[in-house]
């Protein structure tokens, strides 16, 4: 019984605007007036149209690009503060400073960054840092996925941090008797032990590239061109600039169907569902 | 025990669903009444204003309304730009938008009139109170097949060049009177170092009057009126192709700074290479000159801020005194207010809308009113010079083209930004451009 609450607050919040979205996908509204039936024609002339594949494909290489950035750093980050070397508390402080600031504050200040004539690569006269960052359709891409990944990175730094911290230390010195170096350490015990949290991390990293909105619409708006309109953009200006919710509630099902699918694949598959704790006695 | 945990929960989900319908209702539109002294007992209209420097123009107006008008106050509220755009849209849909609606023409009026949420003002719009008091350019963008349903509340906004007169004496060159002089003029800049334009080309509607202009001055206004009207395959009128040629002609020869199209409008970046000597022109609208005011006054003091029309291009059929830009900005009234609260505005419309003081306000803040005969005022205000430039430009526009992105449908308009951008960067051809343009027709 006690259950009834959250099923109420999920049939409020999920439930009910997931039926509206698939309603609304099937009928022409531009926000103001009346609604009318469209029948399927909104899905057709949204998957049709070469907008929807290039942000599905965006999303995908975000997806993936994002990945392989976040984790690696992540995971050595995380690992090194979770150690007890010296300056190691202070240097954690400054990893862990974006996880304070706003997207859009990140998005503001990175803009500011990366102005061609007054950002960083003027200012210090570094040739190398003045590029056409945000302006360039094949550079821009790696923009978004380097500030998603300063954005985000100490989030995941702090997973994998308490992660390794729960890793016992006998291990390490039982490693250390039988003569491992750090490396054979860090590949033999601590990578092996941090499983369940690379396995969690990972789902929340790419089942979260899927929404990312903010950092990116005020970073580029989804330009230039079409070079950023990732599908929750896509789906945003379609719905809120354009008006044309129809089209937009298409895209907002697609991105569902999408997100529960990697999230099914993701638990099922990882071991996600069945983890159980690797930890002595447990 | 199992009783009272059953009935915790079911009060503990009732209190949640009512919290709920609570929190969605109190989501719409709550009237703080900043300006509205207590005792508002009559119709109790409602405006939403802009905030920033127009801000104080319009407060003032409704609290000295107020004070004259006890029965028929206003409620004022204020938001940000983009914050405004987005609830006045929902506002209008769940028929809870104040009383006086800000806007800026075009389609998005278009919207409004289709699913008949603003009132006709015609009969205002002809009452011998009102007639003639806005100068015509910007009065037309509020009259929708004969019948008028918004009249301009703000200063014109029409878009020209500006320029560093110490660069173009560098190179010892005067502003170009026609599109083959600025080509000319390109390498010149470009051998001194300078780049011919700034442009925050991250923004995308910052590139909108350059096609703008060159459509009007190769084709006439008729080739947007078309377009605008939704006539089919309206893009592929010749004078857009050519406009988006020369426009990567431009791009091709170096005519915008490097890197345009990572420069965002933010802090005035793109405004701050033209005082500083970086850039000789902008292609802007009069917060340009705002902007300059403000981060580099004596940079206007000094005299070395030049301003022209947008050239003319040779064996074009548009007048160069054509204009683009936003003619104004304009109070429609909701369909969906009281018949007391529609009375309000309509009284306030007549009597106090660009006022004496209204204008002498606008004029302060440096917007030039849309208001027939205030050269005197002009005369006297702090720039003289600049802002009678501007109002004779407007005073003798035949055509004052609305920025494309605010005359077309919303979704024309969105996709026009992105494709135009595209046309910069070189990414889509001329061709490539009409017809995804042609493909929105309608939409």
């Amino acid at each position: 019984m006690l259950l009834l609450p959250a099923l109420l607050f999920f049939v409020v919040f999920a439930l009910v605007p997931l039926v509206g979205a698939v309603a609304l996908s099937l009928a022409h509204w531009d926000g103001v007036g009346a609604v009318s039936w469209a029948g399927l024609g909104n899905w057709r002339s949204v998957l049709a149209d070469p907008v929807t594949g290039n942000a599905l494909l965006l999303s995908l290489r975000i997806m993936v690009f994002s990945w392989l950035v976040q984790t690696p750093v992540s995971l050595m980050l995380g690992v090194f503060t979770a150690g007890h070397q010296r300056y190691r508390e202070l240097l954690a402080v400054l990893y862990f400073l974006p996880l304070l600031l706003s997207s859009a504050a990140v998005a503001i200040a990175f803009k500011a960054i990366l102005d061609p004539n007054f950002g960083v690569g003027s200012a210090f006269h570094l040739p190398i840092l003045i590029q056409d960052w945000l302006g360039d359709p094949q550079l821009v891409l790696y923009v978004v996925v380097f500030v998603i990944a300063w954005q985000f990175v100490p989030f995941h730094t702090l997973l994998y941090q308490a992660g390794a911290r729960q890793i016992p230390a006998s291990l390490y010195e039982a490693s250390t008797l039988d003569g491992a170096g750090r490396i054979q350490q860090f590949r033999y015990i601590t990578l092996p032990q941090l499983r369940n949290t690379i396995v969690t991390s990972s789902t929340l990293m790419v089942v979260g590239s899927l929404t990312y909105f903010d950092v990116v619409f005020v970073l580029t708006g989804g330009g230039p061109g079409y070079a950023t309109r990732l599908l929750p953009l896509d789906m945003y200006l379609t719905g809120f600039t354009s008006n044309q919710m129809g089209p937009a509630s298409v895209l907002a099902v697609i991105l569902v169907v999408i997100g529960l699918g990697l999230a099914f694949v993701l638990t099922k598959f990882t071991g996600f569902a069945r983890m159980t704790s690797d930890q002595e006695g447990a | 025990m199992a009783h009272r945990s059953l009935r915790l929960a079911l009060a503990a989900s009732v209190v949640a669903v009512l919290g709920l319908t609570a929190a969605c209702g109190s989501s719409g539109p709550s009237a703080l009444g900043t300006a509205s002294a207590g005792g508002s007992k009559g119709a109790d209209a409602s405006v939403w204003v802009m905030s920033g420097v127009t801000e104080d123009v319009f407060n003032n107006s409704f609290a000295s309304w107020n004070k004259a008008h006890a029965d028929e106050t206003f409620t004022t509220e204020s938001f940000a730009n983009d914050a405004y755009k987005q609830k006045i849209k929902t506002a209008i849909g769940a028929k809870t938008a104040p009383t006086l609606i800000y806007g800026w023409g075009g389609g998005t009026l278009q919207t409004y009139i289709d699913a008949g949420s603003v009132a006709d003002l015609s009969d205002l719009a002809s009452d011998p109170a009102l007639k003639g008091r806005f100068l015509p350019s910007t009065a037309k963008v509020g009259v929708v097949d004969g019948k008028t349903y918004a009249v301009p509340n703000n200063g014109v906004k029409p878009v020209m060049i500006y320029y560093n007169k110490d660069v173009f004496a560098k190179i010892g060159a005067k502003p170009p009177a026609t599109w083959d002089d600025l080509m000319a003029l390109v390498p010149k800049f470009l051998d001194a170092g300078i780049a011919p334009f700034t442009v925050a080309g991250q923004a995308q509607w910052t590139l909108l009057p350059y096609l703008a202009y060159l459509i009007d001055r190769i084709g006439g206004p008729q080739v947007m009126a078309n377009i605008v009207a939704n006539k089919a395959n309206a893009w592929s009128d010749p004078a857009v192709a050519q406009a988006t040629r020369m426009i990567q002609q431009l791009v091709d020869a170096g005519g915008f700074v490097k890197g345009f199209a990572s420069i965002s409008t933010d802090g005035g970046a793109d405004i701050a290479l033209l005082y500083s000597g970086k850039a000789a022109m902008s292609l802007g609208l009069p917060s340009t000159y705002q902007t300059i005011d403000t981060a580099n006054p004596e940079f206007i003091s000094q005299n070395k801020l030049g301003f022209a029309p947008f050239p003319a291009v040779k064996a074009g059929t548009g007048d160069p005194e054509d204009l683009t830009g936003n003619p104004s900005n304009y109070w429609s009234i909701s369909a969906s207010g009281t018949p007391a609260q529609q009375k309000a505005a309509r009284d306030y419309i007549k009597s106090d809308l660009l006022d004496a003081s209204y204008v002498d306000d606008l004029l302060k803040i440096g917007n030039v009113p849309p208001v027939a005969g205030i050269e005197a005022k002009i005369n006297a205000s702090s720039a003289p010079e600049y802002y009678m430039t501007v109002y004779n430009m407007v005073k003798a526009a035949p055509s004052f083209q609305l920025s494309l992105d605010q005359a077309l449908s919303p979704a024309a308009g969105q996709a026009l930004l992105t494709n135009l951008q595209q046309v910069f960067l070189k990414q889509i051809k001329p061709q490539q451009f009409v017809d995804s343009m042609n493909a929105t027709i309608g939409k």
